[in-house]
C-alpha cells in the first residue's frame, strides 16, 4: 500500500518536473543541437580519458565497463543503478529538472525514448557518427532509436517475440502447440477445462504486451508527426487484439497474476502458467529465475493473426542515450558505440543478452547455440527470424511513460470488471488525449 | 481487633472477547514474523515450491545469510553501515535537537511560545511523504542531493519528538526543582545536565526509539535523495534487490531479499530489548498523584 502511494506521488512529481524541464531547458538543448562532435574528437576523448557516470541497470553491462575500461585506461567508469524503468526515469528527469546529479550515459527503453528525445533531453548522435550505423543494427530497433528526428541513442537490445510454452504440461493434456491466436484461445479453454488450476497464460493488463500484440496484428494506434498527435484504436488491428482478448478474460482463461511478481515466477516454476508470450530476453530470466523449468520449457514461433503468416513485434527492448546537459557528451558517446556496437557486443552476448546488432543475430556460433534449459533446442534460430519479420510502421507516444503508467486504472478495468476491452481502451485513449493536450501537443 | 488485611485491589473480570481480540492482533502481528523466519530458511527453488508457512526440505539459512553477505561484493554490509549511519547521525541528532527544544519550550517563557506551539503542532500533520518532493528541489539546489547530508539533515527534524518532549518536561520536570537548582547557584547547562536529563530519560528513550524506527525504515526520502548504490540504506537496497527480479536479463533473488529482510529487523528488535526497561519505567510519570 505504501509502495504505491509512494509511486503515486513519484509519478506526480515526475510529471510536474517534466514540465517544468519543458518549460526551462530549451538552452542546453540549443548549446548541444549547434555543437558538432566528429568521430575523431570522439576517438580524441577516449584517449584523454576522463570519468563516467552511466545510469543501467541492465545486469551484462557490467563485464562492459570492465572490457572497456581494460581498452580505454584512462576511462573510469561508474555503473549506477538508479532503479529499474519507471523508477529510474523518474530519477533521470528530476535531475533534468535539478541541473544537477545527471549521467553522462542513461539506459532508456524505447517506448520511454521519444518522451525524452522530444522534450530535448537527450543528445541527437547523428553528428557523432551514429547516423552510418543504420546497417549495423536490425531494423526494429534502429528505427525506434530515429525519434523526434534524429538518432536519440544506440539500440543495446532488442526483443522480438516468440512463444514460450512448458511442453510438459501441454504433453500431460494433449495440448498443441498453436500457430494463430485462434488456436491460443482453444488452448487456453481446453487446458483450463482439463486442468482447473492451470492457465495458458496469466495477463492483469500490461501496457507493453497489449501494445506489441497489436503491432504484430498491424495496427498502428499511436501516430506521431512532430507535436501532432493521434490515438485511435478502432483500427482493425486493435479491434482484433481486443475481440480475441476479450474472448480470454470473459472466460476467465487467463491467470490472475502480474507479471515478474513473485506468484509469477512460482506459476512459472510449477506449471500453472503454460506459456508466455513475450520478448527473446526471456530465457535469462527464465534460466536464473526459474530453474524447476529446465528441460521442461521450450520456445515456438508467435502465433499469428493470419494463418500462415509470420509477422512479428518488439517486446521490451533498450537503448544506451546521452542526455543533453552531461558533462562529457563525447567521451559518453565513445562508450556507447563500444558496448552497443564494438566490442562490447560481443561480451553481452556472452553473458546472455540479446543483441540488436545484425553482425552478432546473423553469426552462426550465435545461431548454433543450443539451450540446455530448452531440451538442447536452438532458440535463437527462431528469435534471428522473428527479429526479422518485425512489422514496419509502429511508433510510440511521445508521452509514453505516462500513458502506461495510467494503463492499469483504464485498461485495467476491463480485466476486474464488465467493461468490455474496446471501452477500456477508448477510456485509455481519452486519459492520453487529455494529458498530451496539457502538454501541449496537438492531439486527436 | 482485627489488623487491617492488606488493601485490595479491584482486578477487572476476564474477559473472553477481550482475550480473542488481544489474541488475533497477535497471530496478526507475528504471522508475518514467522512467515519471515521460515522462509529465509529456503532456498530460491524451495521458495516456489513449498507451502509458504512451514519449512521446505532443505535447510538453507546459513547458506542465505553467508549469500547475502557476499552477493554484490559484500554490498549488503554497506548498506548496513549506511543505515546505521543514519539512525546514530538522524536518530541520534533528532532526539537531542528533540529534546534541547522540548525542554527549552516547557520550562522558559518567552515571547512567541504560542507561535511555535502552532507551528508544532501544525508540523506533526503534515506527512513527510507530502515534503519529499520539495524537500529533493531544495536540497538538489544546496547541491546535497546523492550525499549522506541529503538523508541526515532532513531526520534531523521530528515535530512529533519535539511535541513529545514538550510535554513530558512540563510533566517530569517540577518548577520548584528548578528554582531550588538556580537558588543554589548551578548554571542553566549544569541544571539541564545533571539534574533534568536523568529525570527526562524515559521520554528521551521513546522519542530515541520513535525516530530510530522511522529512520531505519525511511524509504521515500532516501529513494528520491540518493542515486548512489554506495549511499543506499538497507530499506532502498533490498528493494533494488527485489527489482532485479522485475528486469528482462536480471537475476531473481527472492532468497536474498528474505534473508536480508530478516537480517535487517534484527539491529531493531535489540535496541528495543534494551531500551525497552527506560521506556517502560517512564509510563506511569505523571500518572499518580504523589
Amino acid at each position: 500500500m505504501n509502495g504505491t502511494i509512494s509511486r503515486a506521488v513519484a509519478v506526480a512529481a515526475a510529471a510536474t518536473l517534466a514540465l517544468a524541464g519543458c518549460g526551462s531547458g530549451d538552452d542546453p538543448t540549443d548549446a548541444a543541437g549547434d555543437e558538432q562532435i566528429s568521430a575523431a574528437d570522439v576517438r580524441a576523448a577516449l584517449q584523454a580519458g576522463g570519468e563516467l557516470t552511466v545510469w543501467a541497470w541492465e545486469p551484462t553491462l557490467a563485464e562492459v565497463v570492465t572490457g572497456f575500461q581494460a581498452a580505454y585506461p584512462n576511462v573510469t567508469v561508474e555503473l549506477v543503478n538508479a532503479g529499474t524503468g519507471d523508477d529510474q526515469y523518474t530519477a533521470l528527469q528530476n535531475a533534468i529538472a535539478a541541473g544537477d546529479g545527471l549521467p553522462d550515459v542513461a539506459q532508456i527503453e524505447y517506448y520511454a525514448l521519444p518522451q525524452f528525445a522530444l522534450a530535448g533531453s537527450v543528445t541527437d548522435l547523428t553528428g557523432y557518427g551514429a547516423g552510418d550505423l543504420a546497417d549495423t543494427f536490425t531494423p526494429g530497433p534502429w528505427s525506434s532509436v530515429n525519434t523526434g528526428g534524429g538518432v536519440h541513442g544506440l539500440p543495446m537490445d532488442s526483443g522480438p517475440m516468440a512463444l514460450f510454452y512448458n511442453q510438459e504440461v501441454f504433453d500431460e493434456h494433449g495440448i498443441d502447440v498453436p500457430a494463430t491466436w485462434a488456436e491460443y484461445v482453444d488452448a487456453a479453454r481446453d487446458l483450463h477445462r482439463a486442468d482447473p488450476q492451470v492457465y495458458i497464460t496469466n495477463d492483469v493488463g500490461d501496457a507493453g504486451f497489449t501494445t506489441s500484440l497489436i503491432w504484430q496484428s498491424g495496427g498502428q494506434p499511436f501516430q506521431v508527426d512532430g507535436t501532432e498527435v493521434s490515438i485511435d484504436f478502432t483500427d482493425d488491428g486493435s479491434a482484433r487484439f481486443a475481440d480475441t482478448w476479450q474472448q480470454l478474460i470473459s472466460e476467465d482463461l487467463l491467470a490472475p497474476v502480474s507479471s515478474w511478481s513473485d506468484q509469477w515466477y512460482q506459476g512459472l516454476a510449477d506449471g500453472t502458467i503454460a506459456s508466455l508470450a513475450t520478448g527473446a530476453w526471456m530465457p535469462a530470466n527464465l534460466i536464473s529465475g526459474v530453474a524447476d523449468g529446465a528441460g521442461k520449457w521450450r520456445v515456438a514461433p508467435l502465433p499469428q493473426w493470419d494463418a500462415g503468416g509470420t509477422a512479428s513485434a518488439e517486446n521490451g527492448g533498450s537503448s544506451l542515450a546521452v542526455p543533453s546537459a552531461a558533462a562529457n557528451r563525447a567521451l559518453a558517446y565513445g562508450f556507447i558505440e563500444y558496448a552497443n556496437a564494438g566490442d562490447g557486443v560481443q561480451i553481452r552476448v556472452d553473458g546472455g543478452a540479446f543483441p540488436a546488432t545484425t553482425a552478432q543475430l546473423q553469426s552462426p556460433e550465435f545461431l548454433g547455440a543450443e539451450f540446455a534449459y530448452f531440451g538442447g533446442q536452438r532458440a535463437n534460430e527462431i528469435f534471428a527470424e522473428s527479429a526479422g519479420d518485425v512489422v514496419d510502421g509502429w511508433s510510440y507516444l511521445p508521452f509514453q511513460v505516462y500513458a502506461n503508467s495510467v494503463f492499469n486504472d483504464t485498461v485495467g478495468q476491463a480485466y476486474v470488471s464488465d467493461t468490455p476491452l474496446t471501452d477500456a481502451l477508448t477510456a485509455w485513449r481519452d486519459t492520453c488525449v487529455s494529458y498530451g493536450t496539457d502538454q501541449g501537443f496537438t492531439v486527436s | 481487633m482485627r489488623r487491617p488485611g492488606p488493601t485490595r485491589v479491584r482486578r477487572p473480570g476476564r474477559s473472553l472477547t477481550l482475550t480473542a481480540l488481544t489474541g488475533i492482533v497477535l497471530v496478526y502481528s507475528l504471522v508475518p514474523l514467522i512467515w519471515l523466519l521460515v522462509n529465509a530458511t529456503k532456498s530460491q527453488q524451495g521458495l516456489f515450491s513449498s507451502f509458504g508457512l512451514w519449512f521446505a526440505g532443505d535447510f538453507a539459512l546459513w547458506d542465505n545469510v553467508v549469500e547475502t553477505l557476499r552477493y554484490d561484493d559484500g554490498i549488503f554490509l554497506r548498506w548496513l553501515g549506511n543505515t546505521l549511519l543514519y539512525v546514530l547521525a538522524g536518530a541520534g541528532g533528532a532526539t537531542l535537537l528533540a529534546t534541547l527544544g522540548g525542554y527549552g519550550l516547557a520550562k522558559f517563557d518567552f515571547v512567541g511560545r504560542r507561535a511555535v506551539f502552532a507551528i508544532v503542532i501544525g508540523a506533526v500533520a503534515v506527512p513527510g511523504t507530502a515534503l519529499a518532493v520539495p524537500t529533493f528541489l531544495m536540497f538538489s539546489r544546496l547541491g546535497l542531493t546523492n550525499t549522506p547530508w541529503a538523508v541526515i539533515i532532513p531526520s534531523l527534524i521530528t515535530p512529533f519528538g519535539l511535541y513529545l518532549m514538550w510535554v513530558f518536561a512540563a510533566e517530569a520536570i517540577p518548577d520548584e526543582l528548578l528554582e531550588a537548582a538556580r537558588c543554589d547557584g548551578a548554571s542553566e547547562m549544569r541544571t539541564l545536565f545533571q539534574i533534568c536529563l536523568p529525570l527526562l530519560a524515559p521520554g528521551i528513550v521513546t522519542v530515541l526509539l520513535f525516530s530510530m524506527v522511522a529512520t531505519w525504515n525511511n524509504y521515500f526520502l532516501p529513494l528520491i535523495m540518493l542515486k548512489d548504490p554506495d549511499w543506499y540504506p538497507l530499506t532502498l537496497g533490498l528493494d533494488a534487490w527485489n527489482a532485479q527480479a522485475a528486469t528482462a536479463g536480471g537475476q531473481p533473488v527472492f532468497h536474498l531479499v528474505i534473508t536480508g529482510s530478516l537480517l535487517t529487523i534484527l539491529p531493531l528488535l535489540a535496541a528495543f530489548l534494551l531500551l525497552q526497561r527506560y521506556w517502560q519505567s517512564g509510563l506511569a510519570a505523571g500518572g499518580v498523584k504523589e
